[in-house]
């Protein structure tokens, strides 16, 4: 707020307290997640004395590891696809007029506002009669599986990537990009030095972040795997409503791990200025 | 009008023609760039959303198929039914509760960031932000070892000599577990709302005399609702379709519009009647959506 009011007296401690105890909320489940992770008691929520053995099991287990397998797979894929799509519809909104245009942007963001588990019933129905049609036409047998989720996935993340890098390209000047079309720069050249270096943090951001996403999913993935072939959080999901075991704390730590990481890099690398 | 001169050199005159021809040109550049993402959205995006549409007036056949000849609204029709209306209902009264408990939290949370210094506001909202998106199943999870049994939510209560309570597997946990999941939809959208207010004006209110409710109700309030009204609807469309939430936290009586919706497809295999579930609770995101976007609102 600019020219903010100090808060003063009792209000300023109500809002400090509430401050802090916002912050207790959000982490110190996180935390005491990790703590009973190394805990050696079967009991998921107790302490028993420290230990390694929850994360020995996962590296053990091959279901979970072919699981993260799967995952990581999938998210590399996704996120190749998703930030190339995403890259060029953010510029061609920002930077282009066309034909159809709001409706474009109108599409683009039904995938971020419309809840999972439409979406995961959409696909899981398109899928269906999709698998059915090229089967009646081609008498191709595809299984649901790796194509599946990876298509899926990318189309929620296309419209997650345009959003950031559109957030980029928004708040840039064209000066540059004019400066060097009217230094006879081709068009592409001026993307390539000009434009691109620019948004690149921006990409990176939108790439972080489809990857995190991908890795997360767990209700739109559960409708479109294929028997035997799960990622990593739909294998914990169903772990999980079998019944906590010390297992699930600690792939659940794993997970989390990676996922703040990712998310720590992608805010890092959006708030990087110039050059980055 | 473009002249080619014997080198590459392309020497280009502004002529009216030449303005035409070159705005078609990038016209269809755009068009071109967009095209890609476009066609991928239609065949997996909307194509998809048509199906769910076709498959809500279909009929469920004996052996749990769907038959898509003759069209009905019968899984309309049931929507009306008491068991579905009490998930309904319950589902609402949730998300709503949720909602409103995000607000009280987040509101003077938003103030109080937008009042500290630029450098330590960032390092606040990094931390708001984190998990923002972090894995949503693991923050459910954890609130799944915090309140089970004999875990660390029990020696809370024993401490304080509360005695035990049961929370996990109630509405209670659910509400816990959303708010928790979805906090931070709530405060960006405020914060960022809240942030845009000229101080001077809630100065100028003290200065009339105005005391901090005055203060809050007639100058702060009013200024921040877009962002009031943004979080809202971000916080409350998806704890109305939440799915995760209430199969790890809830129990056998706190089954709600999401689960109830997975259910049709992937146990009671009643897929019209699922389809039209899915499309009445997409059709109310939009609405709120439309709401927002006439608000002014584009925060996230």
């Amino acid at each position: 707020m600019s020219n903010a009011v100090e808060p003063r007296g009792l209000s300023k401690i109500g809002l400090q307290i509430n401050g802090w105890l916002v912050y207790l909320f959000f982490y110190a489940p996180i935390v005491l997640l990790v703590i009973f992770s190394f805990s050696e008691s079967r009991n998921v929520g107790k302490w028993g004395g420290f230990t390694l053995s929850w994360y020995e099991q996962f590296i053990d287990s091959s279901n979970a590891r072919n699981a993260l397998e799967n995952s990581i797979k999938i998210a590399i894929v996704v996120t190749i696809i998703s930030v190339i799509l995403g890259t060029m519809s953010a510029l061609a909104l920002e930077r282009f007029t066309f034909k159809g245009k709001r409706v474009f942007d109108a599409l683009l963001y039904l995938p971020i506002i419309i809840p999972d588990v439409t979406m995961a019933v959409m696909l899981l129905l398109f899928f269906g009669e999709f698998f059915e049609i090229l089967d009646n036409l081609f008498g191709l047998q595809l299984r649901k599986g790796f194509w599946s989720i990876s298509i899926s996935h990318i189309a929620f993340n296309i419209s997650f990537v345009s959003v950031v890098v559109r957030a980029r390209l928004a708040g840039m000047s064209t000066d540059l990009e004019e400066a060097a079309v009217d230094l006879y720069a081709s068009r592409w050249k001026a993307f390539r030095h000009v434009t691109f270096p620019q948004i690149l943090p921006g990409i990176a951001g939108g790439a972080l972040l489809a990857m995190t996403l991908s890795l997360d999913d767990v209700v739109i993935t559960q409708f479109v795997a294929g028997p035997g072939w799960t990622t990593l959080p739909v294998y914990v999901f169903g772990l999980i409503r079998k019944g906590v075991t010390p297992l699930i704390n600690s792939i659940s730590v794993i997970m989390l791990v990676s996922s703040m990481l990712l998310v720590g890099l992608s805010l890092l690398a959006e708030r990087t200025r110039r050059g980055g | 009008m473009r002249k080619r001169e014997s080198t590459e050199h392309v020497v280009e005159v502004a002529t009216p023609e030449f303005e035409k021809t070159a705005q078609k040109k990038e016209a269809r550049r755009g068009l071109l760039m967009a095209l890609p993402s476009y066609l991928y959205l239609i065949l997996f995006f909307v194509i998809p959303l048509g199906i769910v549409l076709i498959y809500s007036f279909a009929t469920r056949n004996r052996f749990g198929g769907t038959d898509l000849s003759g069209w009905n609204v019968e899984s309309y029709e049931r929507i009306a039914e008491p068991i579905v209306r009490t998930i309904l209902f319950r589902s609402l009264w949730l998300a709503i509760l949720t909602t409103v408990i995000c607000l009280v939290i987040a509101y003077p949370f938003a103030y109080y960031l937008s009042t500290r210094k630029p450098a330590i506001r960032n390092v606040m909202l990094v931390f708001v932000m984190i998990p923002f998106w972090t894995n949503f199943l693991v923050r459910n999870y954890a609130w799944r070892v915090i309140l089970g049994n004999d875990g660390p939510f029990t020696k809370v209560t024993e401490f304080f000599g509360l005695g035990t309570h049961e929370l996990l597997f109630s509405q209670k946990a659910v509400v816990l577990g959303l708010v928790y999941g979805y906090l931070p939809f709530m405060i960006l959208p405020l914060y960022a709302a809240i942030e845009r207010i000229d101080g001077q004006l809630l100065e100028a209110s003290r200065d009339l005399y105005g005391n901090g409710w005055q203060s809050f109700k007639n100058v702060l309030l009013p200024l921040s609702m877009p962002g009031v009204i943004a979080g809202s609807i971000l916080v409350f469309v998806p704890s109305l379709g939440a799915y995760v939430t209430p199969e790890i936290l809830g129990g056998a009586k706190t089954t709600l519009l999401g689960s109830y919706i997975v259910t049709q497809f992937l146990t009671a295999r009643n897929w019209p009647f699922g389809a039209a579930l899915s499309f009445v609770l997409m059709a109310v995101m939009l609405l709120m959506t439309i709401i927002y976007f006439r608000k002014g609102g584009r925060t996230l």
